[in-house]
């Protein structure tokens, strides 16, 4: 093997000419997880979705019957809506949100610790009880609502929790309210190491400092968005701590997210079947994104 | 095989640049700046605001209160409750007896998954075989499945290991669902290390576990910094495995904490809630305030390359 | 009295006899009892389990309902180190497991027992009888078919409390008129779902079976089932403006006279209770939502794990009694607010409430709970209809086709 890679790239890559059989002992606990772990278990999902496992898994198949349900199941086609509409907002907004306050802090400004720390302490809180907050701030009795009519504009209405056309919306502000901070402070570290150079020249040329960031500087971090963008999407499919704690998925199923169809069909339905096969449609989901990214990513290079 | 070097050359010769950022003398522009940083804080802040507020109030007050009003009597009764008294079943003694066992799970955990997860990267990167990037991209896949589809064949998994029921069963399910972003952060980081660093190592005679230890991690303090506050913001406040992968004896805190808060019947001591998930929360919460530094250094020379 | 006695001199010999068999054993129990009155009440058969025995009860609590627990419970079965007891809900729940042969038989001891004399209504150890052997025992029972209305709203209002569902929907207008909620619901699909069982069991027995039981799709088409999603219709425009999801967060605006009346099982009485209101006086308990007072017959279930142990076998046997015997029964029930699961038990000190409950189970008029009827994949898809119907403004023909086929294709 190493003679291949020799033959393919000598000059750029020496290293790759020390293969050593430590580095493959050493990797064994990642291809042991990667194979037994994450296929293994993606198979073994995927294999008990054409079942009719119902509280324990059984191999008592029945074809594509769990899917026919599925698609033909009203909560499941809402959450499949919601999860794109929430999704393709909420990464848009984190990264833009992220990168405006990442621009902000980088400006020098005083007690950039503080605002950072401000910013981060969501992360490190249980959404269990995070969200019974936002339900309290979004009440119409007691929260915004109320305190403005309280202030003597009666007519004032912000009630997004009970409307199925703002519900998600809602759940925006918490889940960014949670997750931003992360996302700018990674981006904040990389906008560290982008070059004064860059600015000195763009200052030069009388380039406004918007058109800096979005031409120069954006691309450049380009890396760290990536990181930020994987973060943020394994955190939207994943979503279902935030959905439970503050609508519950409604009002009706306005709210409902594909994590939460799987884990209620699991465990309170008891139908083990059903969810592995939503959990099987949101695998192949990631895989039609996940795929092509990594060719793009990958193969091209391979190939030049 | 891909080239990284590449692709890391230019911001390489970048970094490290800590020369005067582009002054902004215009004050306007200033006060719009703080204007705005002030409201994005005012966002983050509101929710603790009502958190802290209401945890520092007796049930009364809860009840009839406006949520973001301070509190006309201050009582610490709820951090009091929270941490030693409130009742999670039978055992009355609150979050205290969650709390040791929290951190004899978190401590191994973060531990051993940082270990696996750096010697990943470094192979990933230094050490490339073939195929090694395509385990990476399962890996990466993993970061996507839902964990309670996991739940059963992991039960089997640690069946057939004897681990069921063992704390060191649980230290191993964090350390695989930890493994696909902090490898993806080793991976990063030690990709932006000058290669020359290698090189000399690897002539000098230094082996994979030499060049790891004597060269690499010392250097790599800020990514190991970084990875340790993902690590040990998730597993402290991770719930599911916790009740699942271990027993009574050992469970969590946050065990603990979803008794007290999630009581379905009987009525809901909000501010007892609100004690108690700060209390959970200030162990993450100390880690960010003492690494501030390191974090941002780490970020900066980890993701931010990759 | 004198079974009492008798009892404790039973278990007293038996503890006598065996001293050797009877090592002590560590007992995990895992349930999902967390709050105030709840915890009292488990405490009861906590000390009365250390008292009778040697052995001591590891208490395993985790909260949120069955859906949080569950995964935990039959994670730890499969994976083959289990707890020694778990609550279980009566139904069809634990069957597979049972099936699989996870589950310890418990019937010598229940024959030893006579529990089917003792154990009333029956169904409840048919629920845990599968191919003639028991499994489970049953611990109390919970019914849904109650309304609870709030006199001080009816004050406010200026009406006359009301007696049933239908004056509670004629009096609608004038509470909202005068401010008040007519309806008050957590808006979650398990609190709805009450609505449609009640709505069904209140009309009559024959038609709930039809239903549940039989399945029978010219009932399930029938304009008395379609009556029933009329009256849905009616709920949602009652408790429109609701803005509350926990189901006791509703029992408060009953408390408060914020609004009328709440359909909620009989383990609301214990909110009442610690707001200090009087049945009758402050509120009123409506049996069958004031329609046919029968009571289903929910509830919750002690399960044993299979645990290749002799000396956990015994303490789990040990368990098992002492769960099923007539103090802890009284004791127990009276902190839960729930019913005992055997006729000869005395509960004079139970609330009016809990005493028209304990009559009506005497005078039999006792159904079979939906979760014993039908599949718990059902009776989630009926809670996701139910919550959507009271979410949007689905048509009452939408949700009762959606319904039908439900049921339909349960099996």
């Amino acid at each position: 093997m190493s003679v291949t890679d020799h033959a393919r790239a000598p000059a750029r890559r020496p290293r790759r000419l020390i293969s050593n059989p430590m580095a493959k002992i050493a990797a064994l606990p990642m291809i042991m997880t990667a194979l037994v772990i994450f296929i293994g278990c993606s198979l073994w999902t995927v294999v008990h979705s054409f079942t009719k496992s119902k509280l324990l898994p059984s191999t008592q198949f029945v074809g594509f019957d769990q899917y026919e349900r599925l698609w033909g199941t009203r909560r499941w086609l809402a959450s499949v809506e919601n999860i794109a509409i929430y999704g393709v907002v909420a990464l848009v907004f984190s990264l833009v949100l992220g990168f405006v306050i990442a621009a902000l802090m980088d400006q020098k400004v005083r007690a950039e610790g503080a605002f950072r720390t401000i910013i981060l302490f969501p992360y490190s809180l249980s959404f269990i009880v995070t969200g019974l907050v936002w339900q309290w701030i979004l009440n119409p009795d007691f929260g915004v609502q109320g305190i403005v009519r309280g202030w003597g504009w009666e007519s004032f209405t912000f009630d997004p929790l009970h409307n199925p056309d703002t519900v998600l919306a809602a759940m925006l502000m918490a889940g960014l309210w949670q997750g931003t901070g992360l996302v700018a402070v990674i981006l904040l570290a990389a906008l560290r190491g982008v070059d004064e150079d860059i600015w000195k020249a763009s200052r030069v040329d009388g380039v406004p400092a918007w058109k800096t960031y979005i031409f120069v500087v954006i691309p450049i971090l380009r890396p760290a968005f990536m990181t930020a963008t994987v973060l943020i999407a394994t955190g939207i499919v994943k979503l279902y701590d935030l959905v439970v704690a503050l609508t519950n998925g409604g009002p009706g199923i306005a709210s409902e997210m594909p994590a939460k169809y799987v884990y209620d069909a699991m465990f309170n339905k008891q139908n083990l079947g059903q969810g592995f096969a939503a959990s099987t449609m949101m695998l192949v989901s990631v895989l039609l994104i996940l795929i092509p990214w990594a060719i793009f990513e990958f193969g091209g290079k391979k190939r030049g | 095989m891909v080239d990284l070097s590449q692709t890391y050359t230019a911001p390489r010769r970048l970094a490290g640049a800590e020369g005067a950022k582009p002054k902004r003398r215009l004050s306007g522009n200033r006060i719009m700046i703080y204007g705005i940083l002030c409201l994005i804080s005012l966002y983050y802040i509101l929710p603790l605001w009502v958190m802290v507020m209401t945890s520092l109030k007796g049930m009364p007050e809860v009840r009839v209160g406006n949520i973001f009003a301070p509190p006309v009597e201050v009582t610490f009764q709820p951090w009091i409750k929270a941490w030693a008294e409130a009742c999670t079943g039978l055992n009355c003694d609150g979050l205290s007896r969650g709390f040791w066992n929290s951190v004899k799970i978190t401590v191994p955990s973060v531990i051993l998954s940082i270990i696996v997860a750096s010697v990943n990267g470094y192979a990933l990167v230094n050490w490339k075989f073939k195929g090694s990037e395509i385990f990476f991209g399962i890996l990466l896949f993993g970061a996507f499945i839902p964990y309670q589809v996991m739940i059963y064949p992991i039960v089997i998994i640690l069946r057939e290991l004897g681990l069921m029921g063992d704390v060191w069963g649980l230290v191993l399910v964090h350390t695989i669902f930890g493994m696909p972003i902090l490898t993806l952060l080793f991976r990063n980081y030690f990709a932006s290390l000058p290669e020359e660093l290698f090189k000399a190592a690897r002539v000098d005679g230094a082996g994979f576990w030499g060049i790891f230890f004597r060269v690499l991690v010392p250097m790599s303090l800020p990514i190991f910094t970084v990875a340790m506050i993902l690590q040990v913001t998730g597993i402290w406040n991770d719930f599911l495995f916790g009740v699942i992968y271990t027993k009574p004896e050992a469970y969590p805190m946050t065990v603990q904490l979803n008794n007290i808060v999630n009581s379905v019947q009987g009525v809901k001591e909000y501010n007892v809630n609100m004690a108690a998930t700060l209390i959970t929360g200030l162990v993450p919460l100390s880690i960010y305030l003492l690494s501030g530094k390191l974090f941002v250094r780490g970020i900066a020379a980890g993701a931010v390359k990759g | 009295m004198k079974t009492q006695i008798m009892r404790r001199l039973m278990a007293g010999a038996a503890a006598l006899a065996m001293p050797i068999a009877a090592n002590a054993a560590d007992l995990e129990v895992t349930h999902w009892w967390t709050s105030g009155g709840e915890a009292n009440a488990v405490q009861e058969l906590a000390k009365a389990f250390e008292a009778k025995t040697d052995h001591k009860w590891v208490d395993g609590a985790i909260a949120g309902s069955g859906n949080t627990a569950r995964p935990v419970i039959i994670s730890r079965i499969i994976g083959g180190d289990p707890m020694a007891a778990t609550q279980l809900n009566h139904g069809k729940q634990a069957q597979e497991l049972i099936e699989a042969g996870l589950m310890l038989d418990l019937t010598d001891i229940a024959e030893e027992g006579n529990w089917a004399e003792i154990i009333q209504p029956k169904s409840l150890l048919d629920a845990c009888t599968v191919d003639g052997r028991v499994y489970c025992v049953p611990l109390n029972i919970h019914s849904i078919q109650w309304m609870w209305t709030s006199n001080a709203a009816f004050e406010k209002a200026g009406i006359d409390p009301v007696n049933n569902w239908e004056e509670l929907k004629a009096a609608a207008p004038k509470l909202r008129e005068a401010g008040i909620l007519p309806l008050a619901m957590g808006a979650q699909g398990w609190q709805e779902a009450y609505l449609v069982h009640n709505f069904l069991s209140g009309t009559s027995e024959d038609l709930y079976y039809a239903v549940y039981r039989d399945k029978d799709e010219d009932t399930l088409n029938s304009d008395a089932v379609k009556a029933v999603f009329e009256e849905l219709n009616a709920a949602r425009d009652m408790y429109a403006g609701g803005n509350v999801q926990d189901w006791n967060l509703a029992t408060a605006k009953v408390i408060n006279g914020e609004a009328a009346a709440q359909v909620m099982g009989d383990w609301a009485q214990g909110e009442f209770a610690l707001a200090g209101q009087k049945a009758g006086e402050d509120y009123n308990c409506l049996i069958g939502m004031g329609g046919e007072p029968s009571i289903s017959t929910g509830g919750d279930a002690f399960y044993f794990p299979l645990i290749d142990n002799a000396d956990t076998t015994a303490a789990q046997k040990e368990l098992a009694k002492v769960l099923i015997s007539p103090e802890s029964q009284v004791a127990f029930n009276l902190k839960k607010g729930s019913l005992p699961v055997r006729g000869d038990v005395d509960l004079a000190a139970a609330g009016p409430c809990m005493q028209k409950g304990l009559e009506t189970l005497a005078a039999g008029k006792v159904i079979t709970g939906t979760d014993q009827l039908i599949t718990p994949d059902a009776v989630g898809q009926i809670q996701d209809l139910m919550a959507e119907f009271f979410g949007s403004d689905m048509s009452t023909e939408d949700a009762h086709a959606a319904f039908v086929e439900i049921i339909l294709n349960d099996e």
